[in-house]
């Protein structure tokens, strides 16, 4: 085994681990505040690479009239939920997040796409679009039946993530895309060649993973996020709005599948249904993680990007079932240490 | 639900003259084929989730299995497809075996995920295998013959697929009504009450788990001689959440819930697929965005899936026939008490952590006697049930039960060795009727295992388990009630149902945690009455209670704990005015 090999590998092994990381670490986010397993993370994701991708190439992407449509569901759901008692005052706040925001996110769209705009207006609209889809899905598909089951919620997570994929199809077609990198530099630390693109990489995933512990750590936001995770009942009797709670995990975890999204854009074509893949992979490093805890889901991601970039250089054809089977000496240790006393929950 | 065989047998005769009505168009008959297929994974997965509780998004994995078993040895090595058949479900059930090994025990949310995982591995094992094809797959499958009969076209192929369907929803539907399905079926209620009665939970998970997996292992064989070819796409993991999709929106609680599921998911995706592209005249998987957003619609409106909603239309016929009483069970073999001392707690304790739970308690339960034990909330007596029970293990000192030291026992072992228990928070399964609820009790003295119960041999044995428990349902006075959803009466009568459960065991010692809590006035003389009457009849009582009326009129001997140490112990009247159990009680300063 060659030493440059070995360093290239780990290299490429670690560019993707951190972007498993972040998907990870938005799942386990989710999962802690929600009780969703968030499957559709992956759609996120695409939505957000192939939105930039599209907004790069002086379209306009499907998705920003998505979330109009998703907004506009969300505010009939709202009112249909509260048909008894509307204020207007509350009316007036449900019809600007919901109908509002995502028109005059489109009006923007519209007239910046055809334009030379530079790379971050074009970021910030897709993560601004794919945020919005990601706060309404929430609203839509989920508060409904925030109070059932893990597995529920799970299968309507499975839902989103068919209907999405197929809206994807519908918006970007079947071909593949890449988008424009964030930056073009590089430099090389013989033998590797670190690109400005991979430095972004790295730098956001930790730059985001600092961010997040600092929200769960020192704002009341955070805290309250927490609450909801640990007590739902307990939480709303103390006045925190869980539905809020939900729908804020959401929308961080659709800017994160975003952001995800928009960092490898430029290193491999997107399809519409890589997402899926990418996000089943930051699954298996949350699931690693126990779902619970954050730096234990980053370590595993990392080591899940090694491991697939080692495997697809030694057996390529077997690279997914590799990574895939990662997941079974975990799930072996757990089974393992069965704990007892999960009983009350049911 | 069950014991109604002519719903069946017209079922099966609409079935047979399907194809024989004239000008039949084939479309129809192909469709019915692929409901059949479906339908077997469905009734795997109505059994597996909506009855076991245990969600697998990987089914579509196993029909892989079956395909690809009949797949390579018809055509790599010439067997027969009829020899190949038990091939095939073996080998399913083999890899059932293995994966459930380390699936059933997953608890919650990581079982689904595990088998997503797996479910996704095996895909790619499938696609990538040479002698599996690869992404090609295997063609020019024999065809299914009878004699002469080649069965290739898909009207012939159809009484294979339908006589499979009817076959296995009365296998699943005799397992679901006897020993092994009350077992099967007490799952979801969590494990702890499960194991009291001495049921093994991830024995009876990993069973229900390879019955799945076997029938999926049919209907992957059946399609890989229907379609002549198999390729990995129809065993990857959309197939998989499809065929959960299909078993949710029948009822996953109804064998024939699977099948109408089917049914319905099938007919709509061919109209789906012929109809939405000439609406939207768009490309691609239209269908599967509708599917998506109709499965998220679905568990919004009703969680329960269309089987139920359309039973609950029409009447209900007379649930089954009383049980005989005439069949006895055979007495347990009981374990001579020594020394007339049934249970003997010498200096246990208990810690998590620093937390002393139980602190160095010792008493003695004696022969046709009522202890009641008794202290303020976070006194220890739960724990004490527990360690008792053999759901947690000591710390030090020592438990023994009727002479025998239970050391590392099994709640299964404690319950064989005659102590049987009721539980703080009622758990019984809400779905069930009482009769089937307190049959559970019962479940070590029955004998029957799966197979027999898939084959109706097991009908003896039912019998006698079922009169048991309808005798022990009237000994505690609950008659009426008998053939009623357990879920359906009031928190007082339940815990009374637990009580006759706990008899069906045929106890020496009965634990009833807080048996009195709920009850109306006349309930609880009725209880104390009862009590009393199994203390005559031999059996000893250890209850913990809060109500202290009911405790000083009932119990011979009482024992007082405070913060997980004894702090008193004697009859009704010697408690009543000890100084520690009232300052305990009312923190008054003596």
């Amino acid at each position: 085994m060659n030493t440059t090999i070995v360093l290239f590998l780990l290299q490429d092994g670690i560019t993707n681990g951190a972007i498993y990381a972040l998907l990870g670490l938005a799942l386990v986010l989710v999962f802690a505040v929600t009780r969703v397993i968030l499957i559709p993370q992956g759609e996120f994701v695409t939505y957000g690479a192939l939105t930039y991708a599209t907004l790069a190439s002086g379209q306009v992407p499907g998705t920003a009239r998505l979330a109009v449509a998703m907004g506009a569901l969300a505010f009939g759901l709202d009112l249909f939920m509260h048909r008894r008692r509307l204020r207007p005052a509350w009316v007036g706040r449900s019809l600007a997040l919901n109908v509002l925001l995502p028109v005059a996110i489109l009006a923007l769209t519209l007239a910046l796409a055809d334009r030379q705009t530079p790379i971050a207006v074009d970021i910030a609209l897709s993560l601004s679009i794919v945020g919005s889809i990601g706060l309404y899905l929430y609203r839509i598909a989920f508060a409904p039946i925030a109070h059932t089951s893990v597995l529920v919620l799970l299968i309507a997570a499975v839902g989103c993530h068919l209907a999405l994929q197929g809206i994807g199809l519908v918006f970007f077609g079947a071909e593949g895309q890449r988008g424009p990198p964030l930056s073009t530099a590089a430099f090389t630390i013989d033998p590797l060649r670190f690109t400005g693109q991979s430095i972004a990489v790295y730098a956001v995933t930790l730059a985001l993973i600092a961010g997040l512990w600092l929200l769960f750590s020192f704002t009341l936001y955070g805290k309250a996020l927490r609450a909801t995770a640990v007590n739902r009942l307990g939480a709303r009797l103390v006045g925190i709005r869980t539905a809020l709670s939900g729908q804020i995990a959401f929308l961080l975890a659709a800017v994160i599948g975003a952001i995800s999204g928009i960092l490898i854009v430029p290193i491999t074509t997107l399809y519409y249904d890589t997402g899926f893949l990418i996000g089943l992979k930051g699954f298996v490093a949350a699931i690693i993680g126990g779902l619970v805890s954050y730096p234990l889901t980053a370590i595993a991601a990392l080591l899940v990007g090694i491991v697939e970039a080692f495997s697809s250089f030694y057996a390529s054809n077997f690279k997914e079932v590799i990574v895939f089977a990662l997941i079974i000496p975990v799930l072996l240790l757990r089974s393992l240490a069965t704990p007892a006393a999960d009983e009350e929950k049911d | 639900m069950m014991g109604q065989r002519w719903p069946v047998m017209l079922f099966a005769l609409v079935m047979t003259a399907i194809p024989f009505v004239p000008h039949m168009p084939p479309f129809w008959i192909v469709l019915s084929d692929n409901i059949g297929l479906s339908a077997l994974v469905a009734m795997g997965l109505v059994l597996l989730t909506g009855v076991g509780g245990l969600t697998s998004f990987g089914q579509a994995a196993f029909c892989g299995f079956g395909a690809y078993t009949t797949a390579v040895l018809t055509t790599t090595y010439g067997l027969s497809p009829w020899l190949t058949l038990p091939l095939s479900l073996l080998v399913s059930g083999l890899f059932a075996v293995a994966l459930g090994l380390i699936t059933v025990r997953l608890s919650g949310h990581y079982l689904p995920l595990g088998t997503i995982a797996w479910g996704l591995g095996l895909f790619y094992l499938f696609s990538k295998l040479e002698f599996l094809g690869r992404n090609d797959g295997i063609s020019r499958i024999p065809p299914l013959m009878i004699g002469s009969l080649k069965m290739i076209s898909p009207d012939t192929i159809y009484f294979a697929i339908w006589t499979a369907v009817i076959l296995c929803a009365w296998l699943t539907m005799n397992l679901l009504d006897s020993r092994t399905g009350r077992a099967i079926r007490a799952l979801r209620r969590g494990h702890i009450a499960a194991e009291a009665f001495g049921i093994n939970p991830p024995q009876a998970k990993l069973l229900v788990f390879i019955y799945a997996a076997v029938l999926a292992g049919l209907s992957g064989w059946l399609y890989a001689h229907f379609q002549r070819a198999v390729n990995p796409t129809p065993f990857g993991i959309q197939t998989g959440i499809e065929y959960l999709f299909v078993a949710v929106i029948g009822g996953a609680g109804y064998v024939w819930g699977g099948v109408l599921g089917a049914a319905i998911v099938v007919i709509l995706k061919e109209f789906l697929q012929g109809y939405l592209p000439l609406l939207f005249h768009g490309e691609g998987q239209l269908e599967t965005i509708v599917f998506g957003m109709m499965l998220v619609l679905l568990l919004q409106l009703a969680p329960g899936g269309v089987w139920p909603w359309l039973t609950a239309r029409f009447p209900r016929g007379p649930g089954r026939k009383p049980a005989r009483s005439s069949s006895v069970l055979p007495v347990r073999k009981k374990f001579a008490p020594i020394d007339d001392v049934v249970l003997q707690v010498d200096h246990a304790s208990k810690r998590f952590g620093g937390l002393i739970a139980v602190n160095d308690v010792s008493f003695d339960v004696g022969t046709r006697e009522i202890v009641a034990l008794i202290g303020p909330n976070g006194a220890g007596k739960s724990t004490t049930f527990n360690l008792i029970t053999g759901i947690l293990p000591v710390s030090s000192g020592t438990i023994s039960a009727l002479g025998k030291v239970l050391h590392r026992t099994t709640p299964q072992e404690v319950t064989k060795l005659g102590v049987a228990r009721t539980f703080q928070h009622v758990k019984l399964v809400a779905d069930m009727t009482v009769l089937e609820n307190v049959a559970i009790g019962a479940h070590l003295r029955g004998k029957a295992g799966a197979l027999a119960s898939l084959f109706r041999l097991d009908r003896g044995d039912e019998a006698r388990l079922l009169a048991e428990a309808a005798r022990q349902i009237e000994r505690v006075g609950l008659a009426a009630q008998a053939h009623m959803l357990a879920g359906s009466l009031s928190l007082g009568q339940q815990r009374i149902v637990e009580i006759a459960r706990a008899l069906c065991a045929d106890p020496v010692l009965l634990l009833l945690d807080e048996p009195a809590a709920g009850l109306r006035h006349l309930e609880k003389q009725r209880l104390a009455a009862l009590l009393r009457e199994l203390r005559d009849s031999g059996m000893s009582v250890l209850l913990v209670e809060h109500d202290m009326g009911f405790v000083m009129n009932l119990a011979d001997r009482v024992i007082v704990l405070d913060f997980g140490t004894k702090i008193a112990e004697g009859t009704p009247e010697v408690i009543k005015t000890n100084p520690d159990v009232i300052r305990a009680y009312l923190g008054a300063v003596a």
